[in-house]
């Protein structure tokens, strides 16, 4: 039986995939065609979604963007044996932002049924748990910290480090925590790897259990992406009833439409049943963590890039990537990108490649304008600033940061003053409340960008602002206030000319 | 669906979680999806349940965006007003919407067929702007799926 491949993540489902699949089974009905309907994650060339893949002798065949109207064409057309058509695209791993990737976390998404263990074993799934018990707990820590990789949320913490931390500090029990909290704007790593391949997570996050000594296991999921929580939960019961969890709970736990619980110590006070309120560090997690008890807490990307490490060992990793960057990361083309999707590469490719090249430029055919990087907290790049390589350190001395991985492209319609008041409205909005500098701060700096808009005092209020930022960025305890300042400053600095009134 | 505080029902839900570690969203979650709300009546026996203070459980419902203090319409419509959908030209479509149904944003139409509400990135940021329609996303969105989400909330 013919296997078409129809992707049931949340963004083709967006944009038609599930009228597609009603339409291809009903249409294969009508011919008498047996097809066999796998509902796979994406993978991730968005502006070609919906689109559909066909198991043949020669490979998989894709065809994109269908509708349901098309669907009656691509049978007359033999589709079932990849036959031509308009749509055609051919070899997925031919297409060239395919080509280029190097996939390592994602290297099943959009390949194998999500929620098949059979799938997932046959594409390399559980050789890296197998290591890990292989290695022991001490040498699967050793792989982790050897293999460079670093908190893919943003912070970019040493994993290896933090892992070491909790394994060291004894206690009655502790916790491995998954961040799938993902609020930042143009990131959906999390989303497709949860609807795409959510035993990679569940592999890692059991291995994080052997590795530290912890029995109990959350993912805490963002209440936005209803897919993903099922997603999630489905696969647990699956990897539960097959045995595979070793011993080790898993329980899914949804947000509540706070962004400041991606914060990862307002995320265990809200685990905790609490307001999401960021607490001091230190404690740090990995000490008292949930319930006062030692905590790995990673980003979801971190803990389902994992067992990839352990299966393949730690060098084959490390050796990918620059300078303190090791690896790869999960580049997220968003908004007004030509060629927007997911594109995992080693660390070091330029800004400019990955927004001309990759990305195409715009998807409205107007020239590029700015750039944020790392999501809502991240900077505004201008293009005289494309030479930047994606790398952790590279970011941060340009005064910026990659976050969570998310570009987010905007052509020359772009509004900057709008955007840098929109990043204080933003931080208003989700304050936790704790410090003050995070919670008037912004209230106040929305006021002051009004005023320089309205052509009040502009010199002195631009200062003003200035300073405000400077107060956020050193006396807020978390990113939320700490980071509000990047996108508001580096609008500023590059693109003085909108702030005029 | 219910939107009258019901003790026996509401009792069954919070004991349902008793027993887990850190219950109280779990909780507020089943019995928004109980109650259409978390009624303010339900928030003592939370209280009760979980030996909290009732300003402890009223300060956990009030800080997260997602739990409401009364039932939203019939159909609920989130629109996504972060970056990526700013940079599609989001805000002018969400304008559209909003005046199409004659709300404002956490608004209800007079009729109560449809909430609509500003959310902060749905994670479609390559298909923008995007929108969630009682759960179901909607991505590309243009002036054709304001017509289909009209007809959408009409019919269900």
């Amino acid at each position: 039986m013919t296997r078409v491949f129809v992707p049931r993540d949340a963004a083709a489902r967006a944009v038609g995939a599930d009228c597609v699949a009603a339409a291809l089974q009903h249409e294969a009905e009508q011919r008498g065609l047996a097809i066999e309907l796998v509902r796979n994650g994406s993978r991730g060339l968005f502006w070609l979604e919906p689109m559909i893949e066909v198991e043949t002798p020669a490979g998989r065949i894709a065809y994109g963007p269908v509708t349901p109207a098309d669907v009656a064409g691509l049978f007359e057309a033999d589709l079932v044996s990849g036959g031509a058509h308009a749509l055609r695209i051919g070899r997925p791993e031919e297409v060239p932002f395919l080509k280029r990737q190097t996939r390592v976390t994602f290297a099943r998404c959009g390949i194998v049924d999500p929620l098949s263990l059979e799938d997932y074993r046959a594409h390399g799934g559980y050789r890296g748990l197998a290591r890990a018990h292989a290695l022991g707990p001490a040498g699967t820590v050793q792989e982790v910290t050897a293999s460079g990789l670093r908190g893919r949320g943003g912070a970019g913490f040493p994993t290896g480090i933090k892992w070491q931390t909790a394994a060291d500090t004894a206690a009655d029990r502790k916790y491995i925590v998954c961040n799938a909290d993902e609020g930042d704007s143009g990131t959906y790593a999390d989303r497709m790897l949860m609807e795409g391949d959510p035993f990679s997570l569940i592999e890692g996050m059991t291995i994080a259990g052997y590795a530290v000594g912890a029995a109990k296991g959350y993912i805490y999921v963002r209440s936005e992406y209803p897919d993903a929580i099922r997603a999630m939960e489905q696969a647990i019961v699956v990897a539960c009833a097959a045995g595979c969890l070793d011993g080790f709970d898993l329980e899914v736990r949804v947000g509540a439409g706070a962004y400041v619980c991606g914060e990862e110590t307002s995320l265990l006070e809200s685990l905790e049943g609490r307001r999401g309120q960021v607490r001091a560090k230190p404690p740090l997690p990995a000490h008292k963590g949930l319930f006062g008890r030692p905590t790995v807490i990673n980003n979801l990307v971190t803990l389902a890039t994992v067992p990839a490490i352990l299966a393949d060992g730690a060098k084959v990793y490390a050796d990918l990537g620059m300078g303190r960057s090791r690896g790869t990361m999960p580049i997220q083309i968003a908004g007004n990108a030509k060629h927007g999707g997911l594109f995992e590469a080693a660390f070091g490719l330029s800004l400019g490649e990955i927004v001309e090249e990759i990305g195409g430029g715009t998807a409205s055919g107007r020239p590029v304008r700015a750039v944020q990087v790392g999501g809502p907290l991240g900077a505004y790049f201008p293009k005289s600033l494309f030479d930047t390589p994606f790398d952790y350190e590279a970011f941060t001395a340009r005064d910026g940061l990659i976050g969570h991985g998310g570009v987010v492209v905007f052509d020359d319609s772009v509004d900057m003053a709008r955007q840098a008041r929109f990043a204080l409205e933003f931080c208003a909005i989700e304050s936790c409340g704790k410090c003050t500098p995070c919670r008037i701060g912004s209230t106040r700096g929305v006021e002051v960008i009004d005023k320089i808009l309205a052509g009040e005092h502009a010199d002195a209020n631009i200062s003003l602002v200035t300073e405000l930022c400077e107060t956020m960025k050193f006396g807020s305890l978390c990113a939320l206030g700490g980071f509000t300042p990047y996108p508001v400053l580096s609008a500023l600095r590059h693109f003085p000319e909108d702030f005029a009134s | 669906m219910p939107t009258v505080w019901d003790e026996v029902r509401g009792r069954e839900i919070i004991d349902r979680h008793a027993e887990r570690e850190g219950p109280l969203l779990p909780i507020l979650h089943d019995l928004q999806a109980g109650f259409g709300c978390i009624p303010s009546a339900a928030v003592p026996f939370v209280a009760e349940a979980l030996n909290l203070t009732r300003a402890e459980v009223h300060g956990v419902v009030s800080f997260y965006h997602d739990f409401r203090d009364r039932p939203a319409g019939r159909h609920v419509l989130k629109l996504c007003r972060a970056e990526a959908c700013q940079s599609m030209d989001g805000e002018a479509m969400a304008q559209r919407a909003l005046d199409r149904f004659g709300v404002v944003w956490g608004g209800t139409t007079p009729d109560g067929s449809l909430t609509v509400e500003a959310v902060y990135c749905l994670g479609l940021c390559a298909c923008g702007p995007s929108a969630l329609l009682d759960g179901q996303p909607i991505g590309r969105l243009g002036p054709a799926s304001l017509d289909d989400i009209a007809r959408e909330v009409a019919v269900r």
